[in-house]
């Protein structure tokens, strides 16, 4: 008999997250490069703090969200053809293993994201406000493009034109994620109401999962 | 293209079939196909006791191990991880990782990262795996290759066993007078057809 839906979204996360611990793919690489591209604008446009503050925000979000998704496409497309086998021939639901690869990301996501956005505040000034709906921000942005790279990594490895295609599923598609994100910080830093905002990434989310949990089995079967 | 054509074959319960054939013969593809991660484009055919076309093939996967020439474990887990990943999504006890490591001589590299281990070792894992799942049919390609004489005479036994126990298996291989040594039956894969 097979284990039930949520223990086999618990193996998968399990899973990642060991795999990520000893690769050390995002601690390494990522974050570094994250913070790495956040030094050099400031290098670029000089030491205008007013300008550093103002772009800074959304250099941030950029910066998230072009990492972000190379994180979770890249969680999702590590297994090879003989560990892709064996998992199915576990009776691992592919369902499972798209909410397990995405939550797997997301949590990754949510590091990466909390350790560059402190690089963030202390090279461009950033002024850090409403901070229970900034972490509520984190967080769905985490798990959108952890849906969304699982997603395409999905979509990708079951189509023969191969990686190529990433970028440009993905870019539009995260677009309502950035530009949600950004303007929440805005509503935020004017006293603007965010609600729709926020409802626009919650919403995005939820149709990525949907999407995503809906296609599982028919993209792993292609 | 066509890689299989006319094959008609059947195993019952218990049964140990060899199979040979010549490098790209279509065995790795018939090995896919009966273990359900291969639609045929034509044909007919059962698994199980399940329709090969069916959607509910994918039901039975959890009945049917498969061991390929590439190993399918992951290696940055170590040997035992790899099996407790294994148990936890086929819904068998953690408990039986142990167990099952140490019926095939791995009780003592249980923390070793798979990706460190010996070619052999990965393959014992893999059997390992296979015995804690309790298949109904197995499926093996190339099980001898990379092994030394110890670990051939410890996979002959565990087909054995597995087969004893009213489990299938299909043995592909280019070894024949390893396989005819352990098979009741044996045929030949040529252009992808069966003699």
């Amino acid at each position: 008999m097979n284990a039930g839906f949520r223990s086999q979204v618990a193996a998968v996360v399990e899973r990642d997250l060991r795999r990520e611990r000893r690769r050390g793919d995002v601690v390494w690489v990522t974050i570094p490069f994250g913070a790495m591209a956040l030094f050099l604008l400031p290098l670029a446009i000089g030491v205008d703090t007013q300008l550093l503050q103002r772009v800074g925000p959304g250099m941030y979000w950029v910066v998230v969200m072009l990492f972000g998704v190379l994180v979770s496409v890249g969680r999702a497309s590590i297994e090879t053809d003989a560990q892709r086998d064996a998992v199915s021939l576990l009776g691992l639901d592919p369902a499972a293993a798209y909410v397990g690869r995405s939550m797997s990301a997301a949590g990754l996501l949510l590091v990466y994201e909390i350790v560059v956005g402190v690089v963030a505040v202390v090279l461009y000034n950033i002024e850090v406000i409403g901070i229970p709906w900034l972490a509520l921000t984190l967080v769905i942005t985490a798990v959108g493009l952890g849906l969304l790279g699982s997603l395409a990594a999905s979509l990708v490895s079951s189509s023969s034109a191969g990686s190529a295609l990433v970028p440009l599923l993905v870019a539009p598609l995260s677009v309502p994620l950035l530009l949600g994100a950004t303007q929440v910080y805005e509503g935020l830093r004017l006293g603007r109401s965010i609600l729709s905002w926020m409802l626009l990434m919650v919403v995005v989310t939820l149709v990525t999962a949907i999407i995503g949990v809906g296609t599982a089995r028919p993209l792993q079967e292609t | 293209m066509s890689i299989l054509r006319g094959v008609d074959l059947q195993v019952g319960p218990g049964e140990i079939l060899g199979l040979f054939g010549a490098n790209g013969a279509g065995k790795t593809t018939l090995l896919r196909l009966v273990a359900t991660l291969v639609r045929p484009s034509a044909g007919t055919g059962s698994v199980l006791g399940t329709d090969l076309t069916s959607q509910q093939r994918y039901a039975i996967r959890r009945r049917i191990g498969m061991i390929g020439h590439v190993p399918g474990l992951y290696p940055e887990l170590t040997l035992g991880e790899n099996l407790e990943f294994a148990a936890r999504v086929a819904g068998v006890s953690r408990d039986e990782v142990g167990g099952a490591l140490a019926a095939v001589g791995l009780a003592g590299v249980i923390d070793r990262e798979a990706g460190v281990s010996s070619h052999g070792m990965q393959r014992r894992a893999e059997f390992a795996r296979e015995l804690m799942i309790d298949r109904d049919l197995l499926l093996l390609d190339e099980p001898h290759s990379a092994l030394d004489h110890d670990a051939v005479e410890l996979v002959n036994a565990l087909v054995e066993k597995i087969a004893a126990g009213g489990g299938a298996v299909i043995l592909v291989s280019h070894d024949r007078e390893r396989v005819a040594r352990i098979a009741d039956r044996t045929v030949e894969l040529t252009d992808g057809t069966l003699e």
